[in-house]
C-alpha cells in the first residue's frame, strides 16, 4: 500500500474541514474525489502534500508517516498540481516543466534534468510552445504543462486539483489521457473533480465528500441518484450508455 | 536512423542552450560594460585630469592632490556606485521576486524612507558633542548612518512581522510599506520643521545618496555584505524561481516556502540598510533594473539576480557620473537624477499595467 490515511481531522481555527478521513491507496490506481464546492476535497490533497498540518490522524506513505519524511524526500514520492492561477512573473514552459527535476537535484538543474525535460516535452507534443511564456498560454496548455512538471518530477503520487475546470471538451479529454497514461506507469494519481458526467465515465474508483466526511467510496455503480442527491442538493437520474453510466441533473433539491 | 522524439529532443535542448548563451552574453557585456564606465568615471569627473598623469597614478602610485583625486575619491566613489547600485538592484529584484509584486522595492516598502528618519533624528537631536561617551565610536559620519542602519532595520522587523501574519497577502506587505513611508516622510519633515539651518542641511544633503561620500573603511563594509548576500542569492537562485508557482507547489518540490521568504526579506534588508546608511537614499534604481533584465531572463531568478545587480551597478556609476558632470559646476547628488529619471518610467510601469511584466 502506498499512502495510508487514518482518522484525518483538519481545521482552520474552530472550523473543522476534515472529520474522520480514512482511506487507503495502491500503486497505479487513479482515484476521483468529488464533493460540493467546500467539502474538502482541496484541503485533503494540501494536508497529503504536508502543505497543511493535520490537527489529528494519520497519513502513511509506504508505512510510515509523512512527518518522517524530509521535504525533499516527500518531493520525490508526492507531486501535486493546484488549480489553475496566473503567475505574477513570466516563465517559460521549459522552465516550469525542468522545476518538476528539482526534488533530484541540488543547486542547479543538471543535463540530465534538462534531457529528461526535453523528452517530456517530445512525448506530450508540446514543443512548439516550449519556450512560450506560460502567461501566455491557453487555459488547457497551461494544465498539461503543469501535468508535464508532475511527470517530471518522477514521483509515485500525483495529486491533481480540479485539472480539468474551465477547459474545453478536447482538452479534458486530453488530460484524461494522461492520467491514464500516468497511472499505467504504476503511479497512483488523486484527482479532485466537479463535472460528474466526466467522473463517470472515467473513474475506477471514487471518494464522495461532504461537509469534510466520506460519505461513499466504491466504483462508479456506487454514484446512486439517491447518494448525489442528498450530497450535492441536486435530484438526479442515471442513464445506462455503452457500459457507463450518464448522470443527467435534473433539479435542484428545495 | 535517429528516431522522431530523439530528434525533437535534441533540438529541444539545442534551443535551450541558445536561450542561456543569450543570457551569458548580456552578462559579459554589462561586465565589460562596467570595467568601461568605472574607467570613463575615473578620468572624467568634475575635475579635468590628464590622461598619462592618470595613468601613472592608477598604476604606480605617487602623492600629491592628482593622488589624493584619484585615489580617495574618484576610485571609492566609483566602486561605492558600482556596490550600492549592484546591491539596491539585487534586493529590488528579491524582494519583487519573493513578495511576487513587480512594484515591490526597498523604496515601496519603506525601508529607504526609514533610514532618511533616522539619519534626520540623529542629526536634529544629537550633535557630536551630546554623544555619550560609550556611543563616542558613532562620532562624526558614524551616527546618522547607525540610526538610519536601525530604523530601517526596525521597519523590516514590523514589514517581516506583517507578513508573517496568517493572513498577510503580497498586497497586504506592500501597502504596509506605503504607509511606513508616510510614517516616516511625516516624521522627517516634522524633525525638519524643529531644525536650525545647519541641521536642516544636513539632513536634505543626506537625503539624497551620493556614493562621493563613503570612505574606504565605508566601501569595506559594503562590499562585505554586498559579496555574501550576493553568491547566497546565486546559490538558492532556482528555489528562489520555484517561488514563483506559489508556495504549495514550491513545498511539493522540496522547497521549503516559508523560511526562503523569511531569508530572503532578511539579506534583502540588511544590504539595503547598509548601503543606504553608509551613500543615503538613491530611488528606483532597485525597482526599474529588474524590469529591465527580467524581459531577457524571464523566470530564471538566478540570471535575474545577476544581471540586475550586474546593470543596477552599470546604471549607478553612469547616473553618478552624469549627476557629477552634465551640470558643471553645478555637482548633483545622484539621488536627485535617479529620482527624476525614475518617476516617469515608474509611472510608465504602472501604466503599462501586467502585460509589461
Amino acid at each position: 500500500m502506498i499512502l495510508d490515511i487514518k482518522k484525518l481531522e483538519f481545521g482552520y481555527g474552530k472550523e473543522k474541514v476534515l472529520e474522520n478521513i480514512s482511506f487507503s491507496a495502491v500503486q497505479g490506481e487513479v482515484i476521483m474525489l468529488i464533493g460540493p464546492n467546500g467539502s474538502g476535497k482541496s484541503t485533503l490533497l494540501k494536508c497529503i502534500t504536508s502543505y497543511l498540518k493535520a490537527d489529528s490522524g494519520e497519513i502513511k506513505i509506504y508505512d510510515k508517516k509523512i512527518d518522517s519524511y524530509s521535504k525533499k524526500k516527500l518531493a520525490e514520492i508526492i507531486a501535486y498540481v493546484p488549480q489553475l492561477k496566473e503567475y505574477s512573473f513570466s516563465m517559460t514552459v521549459f522552465e516550469t516543466i525542468l522545476m518538476g527535476r528539482k526534488p533530484h537535484s541540488s543547486w542547479a538543474a543538471s543535463e540530465q534534468d534538462k534531457e529528461t525535460t526535453a523528452e517530456i516535452i517530445a512525448a506530450l507534443n508540446l514543443e512548439e510552445i516550449a519556450f512560450k511564456n506560460i502567461n501566455e498560454l491557453s487555459g488547457g496548455q497551461k494544465q498539461k504543462v503543469f501535468l508535464a512538471r508532475a511527470a517530471a518530477q518522477e514521483s509515485e503520487i500525483i495529486l491533481l486539483d480540479e485539472p480539468t475546470n474551465n477547459l474545453d471538451l478536447k482538452h479534458q479529454l486530453e488530460i484524461f489521457e494522461l492520467i491514464e497514461k500516468e497511472a499505467a506507469l504504476g503511479k497512483t494519481v488523486i484527482v479532485t473533480m466537479h463535472d460528474l458526467a466526466m467522473v463517470s465515465r472515467f473513474a475506477e474508483r471514487i471518494i464522495m465528500l461532504k461537509e469534510g466526511e466520506i460519505v461513499s467510496d466504491g466504483d462508479k455503480k456506487s454514484l446512486s441518484a439517491e447518494k448525489i442527491n442528498s450530497v450535492y442538493g441536486v435530484e438526479v437520474s442515471l442513464k445506462e450508455h455503452n457500459g457507463n453510466q450518464l448522470i443527467i441533473p435534473e433539479k435542484i433539491v428545495v | 536512423m535517429e528516431s522522431s522524439a530523439q530528434m525533437q529532443k535534441k533540438e529541444l535542448l539545442k534551443a535551450e542552450k541558445k536561450r542561456n548563451i543569450k543570457i551569458y552574453i548580456l552578462t559579459a557585456v554589462l561586465v565589460v560594460m562596467i570595467i568601461t564606465a568605472s574607467f570613463y568615471s575615473i578620468f572624467f569627473g568634475a575635475v579635468k585630469l590628464e590622461l598619462n598623469q592618470t595613468l601613472n597614478v592608477l598604476f604606480n602610485g605617487g602623492g600629491g592632490s592628482l593622488y589624493n583625486i584619484i585615489w580617495n575619491i574618484r576610485i571609492p566613489s566609483v566602486l561605492t556606485a558600482l556596490a550600492a547600485g549592484m546591491g539596491l538592484a539585487l534586493a529590488g529584484a528579491v524582494m519583487q521576486s519573493i513578495l511576487k509584486n513587480p512594484l515591490a522595492s526597498p523604496f515601496t516598502l519603506g525601508i529607504s524612507h526609514a533610514a532618511a528618519f533616522g539619519a534626520a533624528f540623529s542629526i536634529v537631536l544629537f550633535n557630536a558633542a551630546d554623544i555619550p561617551p560609550y556611543f563616542s565610536f558613532l562620532e562624526g559620519f558614524y551616527l546618522p548612518s547607525f540610526f538610519a542602519f536601525l530604523f530601517s532595520q526596525m521597519t523590516v522587523v514590523v514589514v517581516l512581522f506583517i507578513s508573517h501574519s496568517r493572513s498577510a497577502a503580497a498586497e497586504t506587505i506592500v501597502l504596509a510599506g506605503i504607509a511606513l513611508s508616510s510614517l516616516f516622510t511625516a516624521g522627517t519633515t516634522a524633525l525638519q520643521f524643529f531644525a536650525d539651518d545647519q541641521e536642516l542641511a544636513s539632513v536634505i544633503y543626506w537625503t539624497f545618496g551620493d556614493p562621493g561620500r563613503t570612505s574606504w573603511e565605508q566601501l569595506y563594509i559594503i562590499l562585505f555584505f554586498l559579496i555574501i548576500i550576493f553568491l547566497y542569492f546565486i546559490y538558492k537562485g532556482w528555489n528562489y524561481s520555484i517561488l514563483n508557482v506559489g508556495d504549495e507547489v514550491a513545498n511539493s518540490l522540496g522547497v521549503d516556502s516559508k523560511k526562503m521568504r523569511l531569508y530572503a526579506m532578511t539579506a534583502a534588508s540588511i544590504l539595503t540598510s547598509v548601503i543606504i546608511s553608509f551613500v543615503g537614499i538613491i530611488g528606483f534604481i532597485g525597482l526599474v533594473t529588474p524590469h529591465i533584465i527580467r524581459k531577457i531572463t524571464e523566470g530564471n531568478q538566478r540570471q535575474l539576480f545577476i544581471n540586475s545587480a550586474l546593470a543596477g551597478g552599470l546604471l549607478l556609476i553612469i547616473s553618478d557620473n552624469l549627476a557629477r558632470t552634465a551640470f558643471k559646476p553645478v555637482v548633483l547628488p545622484v539621488g536627485v537624477l535617479t529620482a527624476f529619471l525614475g518617476a516617469p518610467l515608474f509611472i510608465y510601469l504602472i501604466l503599462k499595467g501586467r502585460r509589461y511584466w
